[in-house]
Protein backbone atom coordinates (compact mmCIF):
# COMPACT_ATOMS: atom_id res chain seq x y z
CA UNK A 1 0.00 0.00 0.00
CA UNK A 2 1.49 3.48 -0.88
CA UNK A 3 0.64 6.46 1.20
CA UNK A 4 -0.08 9.33 -0.90
CA UNK A 5 0.98 13.04 0.09
CA UNK A 6 -2.67 13.72 0.04
CA UNK A 7 -3.23 10.94 2.19
CA UNK A 8 -0.61 12.50 5.04
CA UNK A 9 -2.14 15.53 4.15
CA UNK A 10 -5.54 14.35 5.31
CA UNK A 11 -4.16 12.14 7.76
CA UNK A 12 -2.75 15.29 9.61
CA UNK A 13 -5.87 17.60 9.23
CA UNK A 14 -7.36 14.59 11.01
CA UNK A 15 -4.28 14.58 13.33
CA UNK A 16 -4.13 18.53 13.91
CA UNK A 17 -0.43 18.64 12.76
CA UNK A 18 0.79 21.29 10.51
CA UNK A 19 3.48 19.15 8.75
CA UNK A 20 6.08 21.16 5.67
CA UNK A 21 6.41 19.50 2.82
CA UNK A 22 10.00 17.77 3.05
CA UNK A 23 7.81 16.33 6.19
CA UNK A 24 4.95 15.16 4.01
CA UNK A 25 7.46 13.26 1.64
CA UNK A 26 9.36 11.83 4.48
CA UNK A 27 6.37 10.57 6.74
CA UNK A 28 4.22 9.32 2.69
CA UNK A 29 7.47 7.28 2.24
CA UNK A 30 7.83 5.91 6.08
CA UNK A 31 4.27 4.93 6.21
CA UNK A 32 4.17 2.72 3.12
CA UNK A 33 7.37 0.72 4.47
CA UNK A 34 5.97 0.77 8.04
CA UNK A 35 2.16 -0.20 6.64
CA UNK A 36 3.47 -2.77 4.17
CA UNK A 37 5.23 -4.41 7.05
CA UNK A 38 2.37 -4.91 9.05
CA UNK A 39 0.43 -6.42 5.84
CA UNK A 40 1.60 -10.00 7.71
CA UNK A 41 -1.21 -9.61 10.31
CA UNK A 42 -3.26 -10.36 7.44
CA UNK A 43 -2.03 -14.06 7.91
CA UNK A 44 -2.64 -14.62 11.24
CA UNK A 45 -6.18 -16.32 11.64
CA UNK A 46 -8.46 -14.32 13.86
CA UNK A 47 -11.75 -15.73 12.83
CA UNK A 48 -13.94 -16.61 16.22
CA UNK A 49 -10.93 -14.15 18.33
CA UNK A 50 -12.47 -11.84 19.92
CA UNK A 51 -10.14 -8.12 20.33
CA UNK A 52 -7.85 -7.78 23.74
CA UNK A 53 -10.02 -4.72 25.46
CA UNK A 54 -8.28 -6.04 29.28
CA UNK A 55 -5.39 -7.40 29.35
CA UNK A 56 -6.79 -8.30 33.67
CA UNK A 57 -10.17 -8.69 32.23
CA UNK A 58 -11.47 -5.89 34.23
CA UNK A 59 -14.78 -4.44 34.64
CA UNK A 60 -16.18 -1.10 35.00
CA UNK A 61 -14.97 0.74 38.09
CA UNK A 62 -17.68 2.35 40.00
CA UNK A 63 -17.62 5.07 42.55
CA UNK A 64 -20.12 7.52 44.45
CA UNK A 65 -20.01 10.82 41.84
CA UNK A 66 -18.72 13.18 44.64
CA UNK A 67 -16.87 16.30 43.41
CA UNK A 68 -13.42 16.97 45.05
CA UNK A 69 -12.45 20.08 44.80
CA UNK A 70 -8.07 19.80 43.32
CA UNK A 71 -6.25 21.57 46.47
CA UNK A 72 -3.81 23.81 44.01
CA UNK A 73 -6.48 25.15 40.86
CA UNK A 74 -3.72 28.00 40.91
CA UNK A 75 -1.33 25.57 40.12
CA UNK A 76 -3.16 23.97 37.11
CA UNK A 77 -3.98 27.28 35.92
CA UNK A 78 -0.85 28.52 35.73
CA UNK A 79 0.39 26.05 32.64
CA UNK A 80 -2.10 27.60 30.42
CA UNK A 81 -0.19 29.73 28.02
CA UNK A 82 -2.98 32.10 28.17
CA UNK A 83 -5.27 32.41 30.43
CA UNK A 84 -8.27 35.11 32.03
CA UNK A 85 -8.64 34.91 35.36
CA UNK A 86 -9.61 31.66 36.59
CA UNK A 87 -10.61 30.65 32.82
CA UNK A 88 -8.02 29.00 29.84
CA UNK A 89 -8.27 31.45 27.03
CA UNK A 90 -8.74 30.70 23.62
CA UNK A 91 -8.92 32.25 20.28
CA UNK A 92 -12.35 33.49 19.22
CA UNK A 93 -14.69 30.48 17.15
CA UNK A 94 -17.76 31.76 17.25
CA UNK A 95 -18.02 34.87 14.77
CA UNK B 1 31.30 2.61 53.05
CA UNK B 2 31.02 3.87 49.23
CA UNK B 3 27.73 5.41 49.34
CA UNK B 4 27.35 5.38 45.75
CA UNK B 5 27.71 1.46 45.30
CA UNK B 6 25.75 0.61 47.94
CA UNK B 7 21.93 -0.70 47.58
CA UNK B 8 19.17 0.93 48.42
CA UNK B 9 18.49 -1.24 51.19
CA UNK B 10 21.85 -0.77 53.13
CA UNK B 11 21.48 2.89 52.66
CA UNK B 12 17.91 3.04 54.06
CA UNK B 13 19.13 0.98 56.96
CA UNK B 14 22.28 2.77 57.70
CA UNK B 15 20.40 6.30 57.34
CA UNK B 16 17.70 4.64 59.56
CA UNK B 17 20.41 3.60 62.53
CA UNK B 18 22.13 6.46 62.14
CA UNK B 19 25.71 4.87 60.26
CA UNK B 20 25.54 8.14 57.85
CA UNK B 21 23.40 10.59 57.36
CA UNK B 22 20.67 10.93 54.69
CA UNK B 23 22.80 14.45 53.56
CA UNK B 24 25.80 12.21 53.23
CA UNK B 25 24.05 10.31 50.87
CA UNK B 26 22.66 12.97 48.93
CA UNK B 27 25.71 14.82 49.10
CA UNK B 28 27.72 12.25 47.82
CA UNK B 29 25.39 11.18 44.65
CA UNK B 30 25.22 14.77 43.73
CA UNK B 31 29.16 14.73 43.77
CA UNK B 32 28.85 11.60 41.40
CA UNK B 33 26.51 13.41 39.27
CA UNK B 34 28.98 16.44 38.53
CA UNK B 35 31.93 14.28 38.01
CA UNK B 36 30.06 12.30 35.27
CA UNK B 37 26.41 13.34 34.07
CA UNK B 38 28.71 15.87 31.80
CA UNK B 39 29.25 12.88 29.62
CA UNK B 40 26.48 10.48 30.52
CA UNK B 41 23.62 13.44 30.16
CA UNK B 42 21.38 11.42 32.26
CA UNK B 43 19.93 14.26 33.97
CA UNK B 44 17.36 16.92 32.46
CA UNK B 45 16.73 18.37 35.76
CA UNK B 46 19.36 17.17 38.85
CA UNK B 47 17.24 18.75 41.67
CA UNK B 48 20.29 19.17 43.80
CA UNK B 49 18.95 21.94 46.75
CA UNK B 50 15.87 20.61 47.10
CA UNK B 51 17.43 17.15 47.68
CA UNK B 52 19.73 18.26 50.06
CA UNK B 53 16.85 20.31 52.30
CA UNK B 54 14.78 17.04 51.95
CA UNK B 55 17.99 15.01 53.11
CA UNK B 56 18.11 17.26 55.91
CA UNK B 57 14.57 17.44 57.04
CA UNK B 58 14.98 13.19 57.13
CA UNK B 59 18.20 13.42 59.35
CA UNK B 60 16.51 15.73 61.76
CA UNK B 61 13.28 13.50 62.04
CA UNK B 62 15.57 10.90 62.99
CA UNK B 63 17.15 13.26 65.83
CA UNK B 64 13.68 13.82 66.91
CA UNK B 65 13.60 10.34 67.80
CA UNK B 66 11.22 9.52 64.64
CA UNK B 67 10.53 6.50 63.13
CA UNK B 68 11.92 6.75 59.60
CA UNK B 69 10.59 4.73 56.29
CA UNK B 70 11.53 1.96 54.18
CA UNK B 71 13.60 3.82 52.03
CA UNK B 72 14.98 6.50 54.69
CA UNK B 73 17.52 9.08 52.75
CA UNK B 74 17.83 6.91 49.06
CA UNK B 75 18.34 8.63 46.43
CA UNK B 76 15.86 8.02 43.42
CA UNK B 77 15.69 9.21 40.22
CA UNK B 78 12.55 9.58 38.25
CA UNK B 79 12.35 9.64 34.76
CA UNK B 80 10.69 12.76 33.60
CA UNK B 81 7.18 11.80 32.72
CA UNK B 82 6.42 10.80 36.25
CA UNK B 83 5.06 13.89 38.02
CA UNK B 84 7.17 15.50 41.37
CA UNK B 85 5.29 18.28 42.38
CA UNK B 86 6.57 22.03 42.08
CA UNK B 87 9.74 20.69 39.50
CA UNK B 88 9.32 20.87 35.33
CA UNK B 89 7.72 17.36 33.50
CA UNK B 90 9.17 17.68 30.22
CA UNK B 91 8.55 14.34 28.82
CA UNK B 92 11.91 15.45 27.06
CA UNK B 93 9.23 17.63 24.38
CA UNK B 94 9.01 20.95 23.66
CA UNK B 95 6.09 20.92 23.74
CA UNK B 96 6.05 20.62 27.68
CA UNK B 97 9.24 22.40 28.00
CA UNK B 98 8.29 24.69 31.35
CA UNK B 99 5.39 22.40 32.51
CA UNK B 100 5.82 22.62 36.56
CA UNK B 101 3.85 19.50 37.94
CA UNK B 102 0.69 20.29 39.87
CA UNK B 103 0.70 17.25 42.11
CA UNK B 104 2.60 14.38 43.11
CA UNK B 105 2.16 11.32 40.97
CA UNK B 106 0.90 8.00 43.08
CA UNK B 107 4.56 6.35 43.16
CA UNK B 108 5.91 9.75 43.85
CA UNK B 109 4.08 10.00 46.77
CA UNK B 110 4.56 6.72 48.14
CA UNK B 111 8.79 7.34 47.54
CA UNK B 112 7.94 10.21 49.65
CA UNK B 113 6.23 8.54 52.78
CA UNK B 114 9.07 6.31 52.31
CA UNK B 115 11.69 8.82 53.54
CA UNK B 116 13.16 8.42 49.38
CA UNK B 117 15.24 11.64 47.94
CA UNK B 118 14.17 12.79 44.71
CA UNK B 119 17.85 13.76 42.53
CA UNK B 120 16.32 14.78 39.18
CA UNK B 121 14.05 14.08 36.10
CA UNK B 122 15.79 12.08 33.69
CA UNK B 123 16.00 11.77 29.74
CA UNK B 124 13.76 9.77 27.74
CA UNK B 125 12.98 9.42 24.14
CA UNK B 126 10.03 12.46 23.14
CA UNK B 127 7.01 10.85 25.41
CA UNK B 128 8.59 7.68 25.76
CA UNK B 129 8.29 6.94 22.07
CA UNK B 130 12.02 5.27 20.93
CA UNK B 131 14.25 2.28 21.93
CA UNK B 132 18.03 5.28 22.35
CA UNK B 133 16.85 7.81 23.87
CA UNK B 134 17.67 9.69 20.72
CA UNK B 135 14.46 10.83 20.44
CA UNK B 136 14.55 13.17 23.36
CA UNK B 137 14.37 16.76 22.18
CA UNK B 138 17.06 18.46 24.69
CA UNK B 139 19.96 15.61 24.61
CA UNK B 140 21.39 12.46 23.78
CA UNK B 141 22.00 10.23 26.97
CA UNK B 142 25.25 8.04 26.65
CA UNK B 143 25.59 4.49 27.76
CA UNK B 144 27.30 5.00 30.66
CA UNK B 145 30.10 1.66 29.56
CA UNK B 146 30.78 2.90 26.29
CA UNK B 147 29.86 6.72 25.57
CA UNK B 148 29.93 5.78 21.78
CA UNK B 149 26.86 3.51 22.46
CA UNK B 150 23.08 4.45 23.10
CA UNK B 151 21.88 3.73 26.46
CA UNK B 152 18.53 1.95 25.00
CA UNK B 153 15.05 3.81 25.71
CA UNK B 154 13.05 4.79 26.05
CA UNK B 155 14.38 5.42 29.80
CA UNK B 156 17.39 5.72 28.68
CA UNK B 157 18.02 8.30 31.51
CA UNK B 158 17.16 6.27 34.33
CA UNK B 159 18.74 3.04 33.17
CA UNK B 160 21.97 5.18 32.61
CA UNK B 161 21.53 7.03 35.91
CA UNK B 162 21.42 3.59 37.89
CA UNK B 163 24.39 1.97 36.30
CA UNK B 164 26.73 5.08 36.81
CA UNK B 165 25.84 4.75 40.57
CA UNK B 166 23.69 8.75 40.39
CA UNK B 167 21.39 8.18 42.33
CA UNK B 168 20.59 4.18 44.32
CA UNK B 169 17.90 3.39 41.86
CA UNK B 170 15.90 4.94 39.62
CA UNK B 171 11.58 4.61 38.10
CA UNK B 172 11.09 4.15 34.02
CA UNK B 173 8.19 3.49 31.86
CA UNK B 174 7.61 0.24 30.05
CA UNK B 175 5.38 0.05 27.04
CA UNK B 176 7.25 -2.50 24.71
CA UNK B 177 9.99 -2.92 26.41
CA UNK B 178 11.73 1.11 27.73
CA UNK B 179 12.45 -0.16 31.01
CA UNK B 180 14.27 -3.80 29.99
CA UNK B 181 15.92 -3.04 26.94
CA UNK B 182 17.77 0.06 28.32
CA UNK B 183 18.39 -1.97 31.62
CA UNK B 184 19.59 -4.84 29.55
CA UNK B 185 21.76 -1.99 27.39
CA UNK B 186 23.35 -0.53 31.02
CA UNK B 187 23.72 -3.66 32.57
CA UNK B 188 20.90 -3.00 35.65
CA UNK B 189 18.11 -4.85 37.18
CA UNK B 190 15.14 -3.57 35.25
CA UNK B 191 11.54 -4.83 36.80
CA UNK B 192 8.58 -4.17 34.46
CA UNK B 193 5.43 -5.37 37.15
CA UNK B 194 2.33 -6.97 36.06
CA UNK B 195 0.20 -4.49 34.32
CA UNK B 196 -2.23 -3.06 36.91
CA UNK B 197 0.33 -3.63 39.92
CA UNK B 198 1.73 -0.13 39.76
CA UNK B 199 -0.13 3.09 39.71
CA UNK B 200 -0.13 5.34 36.88
CA UNK B 201 -1.46 7.91 38.29
CA UNK B 202 0.39 11.25 37.45
CA UNK B 203 2.79 9.26 34.54
CA UNK B 204 2.22 10.89 31.71
CA UNK B 205 0.27 8.52 29.45
CA UNK B 206 1.44 6.88 26.01
CA UNK B 207 -0.24 3.79 25.28
CA UNK B 208 -2.35 3.17 28.37
CA UNK B 209 -3.79 -0.64 27.61
CA UNK B 210 0.68 -1.41 27.64
CA UNK B 211 2.38 1.50 30.07
CA UNK B 212 3.77 0.02 33.24
CA UNK B 213 5.83 2.18 36.06
CA UNK B 214 8.75 0.22 37.27
CA UNK B 215 12.27 0.13 38.90
CA UNK B 216 16.07 0.02 37.47
CA UNK B 217 18.24 -1.18 40.43
CA UNK B 218 22.22 -2.50 40.75
CA UNK B 219 20.41 -6.07 42.76
CA UNK B 220 17.50 -7.71 42.66
CA UNK B 221 16.58 -7.43 46.51
CA UNK B 222 16.60 -3.46 45.57
CA UNK B 223 13.78 -3.96 42.66
CA UNK B 224 11.79 -5.89 45.29
CA UNK B 225 11.96 -3.37 47.65
CA UNK B 226 10.79 -0.69 45.53
CA UNK B 227 8.34 -2.54 44.06
CA UNK B 228 7.38 -3.20 47.58
CA UNK B 229 7.09 0.25 47.94
CA UNK B 230 5.52 1.57 44.57
CA UNK B 231 3.09 -0.94 44.05
CA UNK B 232 0.03 -2.28 45.13
CA UNK B 233 -3.72 -0.67 44.77
CA UNK B 234 -4.43 3.06 43.73
CA UNK B 235 -8.59 4.50 43.78
CA UNK B 236 -7.27 6.86 41.49
CA UNK B 237 -5.98 4.33 38.88
CA UNK B 238 -9.09 2.76 37.04
CA UNK B 239 -6.82 0.05 36.00
CA UNK B 240 -5.01 -0.92 39.09
CA UNK B 241 -5.02 -4.00 40.37
CA UNK B 242 -6.44 -5.14 43.86
CA UNK B 243 -3.25 -7.34 43.77
CA UNK B 244 -0.30 -6.46 46.91
CA UNK B 245 3.45 -6.76 45.84
CA UNK B 246 4.83 -9.68 47.53
CA UNK B 247 7.14 -9.36 50.45
CA UNK B 248 10.72 -9.51 50.10
CA UNK B 249 12.07 -12.80 50.27
CA UNK B 250 15.00 -14.76 50.83
CA UNK B 251 17.35 -16.22 47.86
CA UNK B 252 16.48 -19.77 46.98
CA UNK B 253 18.99 -22.34 47.94
CA UNK B 254 18.14 -23.78 44.71
CA UNK B 255 15.67 -24.27 42.21
CA UNK B 256 14.72 -27.91 42.25
CA UNK B 257 11.29 -28.28 40.97
CA UNK B 258 11.11 -24.65 38.85
CA UNK B 259 10.05 -25.29 34.93
CA UNK B 260 11.54 -22.99 32.93
CA UNK B 261 10.84 -22.59 29.01
CA UNK B 262 12.92 -21.29 26.20
CA UNK B 263 10.88 -19.99 23.58
CA UNK B 264 12.06 -21.07 20.06
CA UNK B 265 10.82 -18.42 18.77
CA UNK B 266 13.21 -15.99 20.76
CA UNK B 267 16.41 -17.30 19.29
CA UNK B 268 16.18 -16.83 16.21
CA UNK B 269 18.40 -15.95 12.85
CA UNK B 270 19.30 -12.11 13.72
CA UNK B 271 20.22 -12.89 17.54
CA UNK B 272 23.77 -11.73 18.21
CA UNK B 273 26.08 -14.23 19.02
CA UNK B 274 27.40 -13.01 21.58
CA UNK B 275 23.95 -12.27 23.39
CA UNK B 276 22.62 -15.95 22.68
CA UNK B 277 25.66 -17.64 24.02
CA UNK B 278 25.24 -15.14 27.58
CA UNK B 279 21.68 -16.33 27.83
CA UNK B 280 22.50 -19.27 26.92
CA UNK B 281 24.99 -19.49 29.90
CA UNK B 282 22.61 -17.83 32.06
CA UNK B 283 20.27 -20.62 31.85
CA UNK B 284 22.75 -22.98 32.56
CA UNK B 285 23.57 -21.49 35.76
CA UNK B 286 19.32 -21.52 36.22
CA UNK B 287 20.06 -25.62 35.62
CA UNK B 288 22.87 -26.08 37.28
CA UNK B 289 20.78 -24.71 40.43
CA UNK B 290 17.77 -27.21 40.09
CA UNK B 291 15.67 -26.06 37.44
CA UNK B 292 14.42 -28.25 34.93
CA UNK B 293 14.76 -26.14 31.12
CA UNK B 294 12.52 -27.27 28.43
CA UNK B 295 11.53 -25.48 25.20
CA UNK B 296 8.57 -23.76 24.53
CA UNK B 297 6.56 -21.95 21.96
CA UNK B 298 5.16 -18.50 21.80
CA UNK B 299 3.86 -19.46 17.50
CA UNK B 300 2.27 -15.57 17.41
CA UNK B 301 5.24 -14.00 18.59
CA UNK B 302 6.28 -13.05 14.41
CA UNK B 303 3.16 -10.43 15.15
CA UNK B 304 4.76 -8.56 17.62
CA UNK B 305 6.17 -6.06 16.04
CA UNK B 306 3.18 -5.08 13.57
CA UNK B 307 0.70 -5.56 16.48
CA UNK B 308 2.85 -2.97 18.65
CA UNK B 309 3.09 -0.23 16.41
CA UNK B 310 -0.72 -0.36 15.41
CA UNK B 311 -2.23 -0.24 19.33
CA UNK B 312 0.55 1.92 21.11
CA UNK B 313 0.50 4.49 18.00
CA UNK B 314 -3.14 4.54 17.98
CA UNK B 315 -3.72 4.87 21.85
CA UNK B 316 -0.95 7.87 21.48
CA UNK B 317 -2.74 9.45 18.90
CA UNK B 318 -5.83 9.72 21.48
CA UNK B 319 -3.66 10.59 24.32
CA UNK B 320 -1.74 13.23 22.84
CA UNK B 321 -5.02 14.99 21.48
CA UNK B 322 -4.39 17.04 25.02
CA UNK B 323 -1.45 19.04 23.63
CA UNK B 324 -3.19 21.12 22.39
CA UNK B 325 -1.57 24.84 22.93
CA UNK B 326 -4.60 25.58 25.31
CA UNK B 327 -3.84 24.29 29.02
CA UNK B 328 -0.32 23.31 28.99
CA UNK B 329 3.12 24.50 27.64
CA UNK B 330 4.06 25.54 24.17
CA UNK B 331 1.96 27.65 22.23
CA UNK B 332 2.50 29.11 18.73
CA UNK B 333 1.88 32.73 18.85
CA UNK B 334 2.05 32.74 15.24
CA UNK B 335 -1.52 31.13 14.85
CA UNK B 336 -4.78 33.60 14.24
CA UNK B 337 -7.61 31.25 14.50
CA UNK B 338 -8.07 28.30 17.18
CA UNK B 339 -7.52 25.53 14.32
CA UNK B 340 -3.85 26.90 13.63
CA UNK B 341 -3.43 27.21 17.59
CA UNK B 342 -4.00 23.31 17.46
CA UNK B 343 -1.82 22.41 14.54
CA UNK B 344 1.27 25.01 14.20
CA UNK B 345 1.44 24.36 18.44
CA UNK B 346 1.78 20.67 17.75
CA UNK B 347 3.63 20.55 14.77
CA UNK B 348 6.32 23.02 16.17
CA UNK B 349 5.92 21.62 19.57
CA UNK B 350 6.21 17.82 18.73
CA UNK B 351 9.69 16.09 17.22
CA UNK B 352 9.52 13.98 14.37
CA UNK B 353 9.17 9.98 15.73
CA UNK B 354 6.07 11.27 18.17
CA UNK B 355 4.55 13.36 14.98
CA UNK B 356 5.51 9.69 12.79
CA UNK B 357 3.36 7.94 15.73
CA UNK B 358 0.38 10.49 15.50
CA UNK B 359 0.11 9.88 11.90
CA UNK B 360 -0.28 6.14 11.85
CA UNK B 361 -1.90 5.64 15.05
CA UNK B 362 -4.38 8.19 13.20
CA UNK B 363 -4.48 6.53 10.36
CA UNK B 364 -4.89 2.80 12.03
CA UNK B 365 -8.04 4.30 13.49
CA UNK B 366 -9.71 6.82 10.19
CA UNK B 367 -12.80 5.49 9.02
CA UNK B 368 -12.14 2.57 6.68
CA UNK B 369 -8.76 1.48 8.04
CA UNK B 370 -10.10 0.47 11.62
CA UNK B 371 -11.10 -3.01 10.87
CA UNK B 372 -7.98 -3.82 8.73
CA UNK B 373 -5.49 -2.70 11.34
CA UNK B 374 -6.65 -2.02 15.06
CA UNK B 375 -9.61 -4.06 15.29
CA UNK B 376 -7.20 -6.61 13.95
CA UNK B 377 -4.21 -6.04 16.11
CA UNK B 378 -6.44 -6.46 19.39
CA UNK B 379 -7.32 -9.89 18.01
CA UNK B 380 -4.25 -10.49 17.38
CA UNK B 381 -2.83 -9.47 20.27
CA UNK B 382 -5.46 -11.73 21.81
CA UNK B 383 -3.60 -14.63 20.49
CA UNK B 384 -0.45 -13.16 21.76
CA UNK B 385 -2.03 -13.74 25.62
CA UNK B 386 -3.30 -16.69 24.43
CA UNK B 387 0.68 -18.28 23.27
CA UNK B 388 1.79 -17.26 27.29
CA UNK B 389 -1.50 -18.87 28.67
CA UNK B 390 -0.29 -21.85 27.10
CA UNK B 391 3.00 -22.16 27.83
CA UNK B 392 2.43 -21.12 31.57
CA UNK B 393 0.34 -24.33 31.97
CA UNK B 394 3.94 -26.07 31.34
CA UNK B 395 6.69 -23.67 32.48
CA UNK B 396 6.78 -21.68 35.55
CA UNK B 397 8.90 -18.77 34.03
CA UNK B 398 9.95 -18.21 30.58
CA UNK B 399 13.66 -17.54 29.98
CA UNK B 400 14.64 -15.37 26.66
CA UNK B 401 16.81 -12.39 25.47
CA UNK B 402 16.18 -9.16 26.74
CA UNK B 403 17.47 -7.63 23.31
CA UNK B 404 18.15 -9.40 20.23
CA UNK B 405 21.89 -7.40 20.06
CA UNK B 406 24.50 -5.64 22.36
CA UNK B 407 23.87 -1.82 22.69
CA UNK B 408 23.98 0.05 19.16
CA UNK B 409 26.45 3.13 18.72
CA UNK B 410 24.29 6.75 18.08
CA UNK B 411 22.70 6.72 15.16
CA UNK B 412 23.15 3.55 13.86
CA UNK B 413 19.05 3.45 13.49
CA UNK B 414 17.78 7.01 13.25
CA UNK B 415 17.23 6.65 9.90
CA UNK B 416 15.30 3.44 9.60
CA UNK B 417 12.29 3.84 11.84
CA UNK B 418 11.15 -0.37 10.91
CA UNK B 419 15.15 -1.18 12.58
CA UNK B 420 15.00 0.51 15.63
CA UNK B 421 11.01 -0.65 16.53
CA UNK B 422 13.17 -4.48 16.06
CA UNK B 423 15.14 -3.84 19.03
CA UNK B 424 12.15 -4.29 21.14
CA UNK B 425 11.13 -7.81 19.62
CA UNK B 426 11.42 -9.79 22.62
CA UNK B 427 10.19 -7.21 24.63
CA UNK B 428 7.19 -6.34 23.50
CA UNK B 429 4.76 -9.85 24.18
CA UNK B 430 4.98 -8.72 27.53
CA UNK B 431 3.67 -5.97 27.37
CA UNK B 432 0.50 -7.24 25.16
CA UNK B 433 -0.13 -10.05 27.95
CA UNK B 434 0.11 -7.49 30.44
CA UNK B 435 2.95 -10.35 32.12
CA UNK B 436 5.49 -9.49 34.90
CA UNK B 437 9.30 -9.18 33.44
CA UNK B 438 12.52 -8.96 34.31
CA UNK B 439 16.02 -7.65 32.55
CA UNK B 440 19.16 -8.78 34.51
CA UNK B 441 22.37 -8.35 33.61
CA UNK B 442 23.97 -12.07 32.42
CA UNK B 443 27.36 -10.93 30.98
CA UNK B 444 29.38 -8.77 28.19
CA UNK B 445 30.08 -8.40 24.84
CA UNK B 446 33.29 -8.90 23.72
CA UNK B 447 33.56 -5.03 23.31
CA UNK B 448 32.82 -5.08 27.52
CA UNK B 449 28.76 -3.72 26.74
CA UNK B 450 26.15 -5.79 29.07
CA UNK B 451 23.73 -8.44 27.75
CA UNK B 452 20.60 -8.90 29.67
CA UNK B 453 18.65 -12.07 30.78
CA UNK B 454 14.68 -11.78 29.96
CA UNK B 455 12.56 -13.56 32.97
CA UNK B 456 9.00 -13.57 32.14
CA UNK B 457 6.18 -14.83 34.65
CA UNK B 458 2.51 -15.19 34.17
CA UNK B 459 0.77 -12.16 35.43
CA UNK B 460 1.04 -11.15 39.59
CA UNK B 461 4.09 -14.44 39.55
CA UNK B 462 6.74 -11.28 40.35
CA UNK B 463 7.89 -13.04 43.43
CA UNK B 464 8.75 -16.07 41.76
CA UNK B 465 10.42 -14.72 38.95
CA UNK B 466 12.86 -12.29 41.27
CA UNK B 467 13.64 -15.08 43.57
CA UNK B 468 15.11 -17.05 40.81
CA UNK B 469 16.59 -13.78 39.59
CA UNK B 470 17.96 -13.89 43.08
CA UNK B 471 19.26 -17.01 42.64
CA UNK B 472 20.85 -16.25 39.87
CA UNK B 473 22.51 -13.17 41.46
CA UNK B 474 23.86 -15.28 44.24
CA UNK B 475 26.07 -16.88 42.07
CA UNK B 476 26.71 -14.58 39.50
CA UNK B 477 27.17 -11.46 41.13
CA UNK B 478 26.29 -8.35 38.65
CA UNK B 479 29.15 -5.87 38.23
CA UNK B 480 29.26 -2.54 38.81
CA UNK B 481 30.36 0.15 36.94
CA UNK B 482 34.11 1.02 37.70
CA UNK B 483 35.30 4.82 38.11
Amino acid sequence: MSVSDADVKKIAKLARLRLSDAEVALYGGQLTKILDSMAELAKADTANVPPTTSVLGAVNVMREDEPKPFEDIEALLAHAPDRDGPYFKVKKVIE
Amino acid sequence: MELTQQTAAKIASAVRNGETTAEAVATAHFARIEKLDGTVKAFLNATKDAALARARDIDARRKKGEKLGALAGVPVALKDNIQLKGVETTCASKILKGHIAAYDATVVERLKNADAIFVGKTNLDEFAMGSSTENSAFQKTTNPWDAACVPGGSSGGSAAAAAAGMCSFSLGSDTGGSIRQPAAFCGVVGLKPTYGLVSRYGLVAFASSLDQIGPFTRTVSDAELALSVIGGHDPKDTTSAPNEPAPISAAPKDLKGLRIGLPKEYFIEGLDPEVEKSVRDAVAVLKSLGAEIKEVSLPHTKYAIATYYIIAPSEASSNLARFDGIRYGFMDRAATNLQEVYEMTRGAGFGSEVKRRIMLGTYALSSGYYDAYYSKAQRVRTLMANDFKEVFKQVDLIAAPTTPTPPFRFGEKTNDPIAMYLSDIFTIPSNMAGNASVSIPCGFSKKGMPIGLQLIADVFQEKKMLSTAKAYETLKPFALLKG
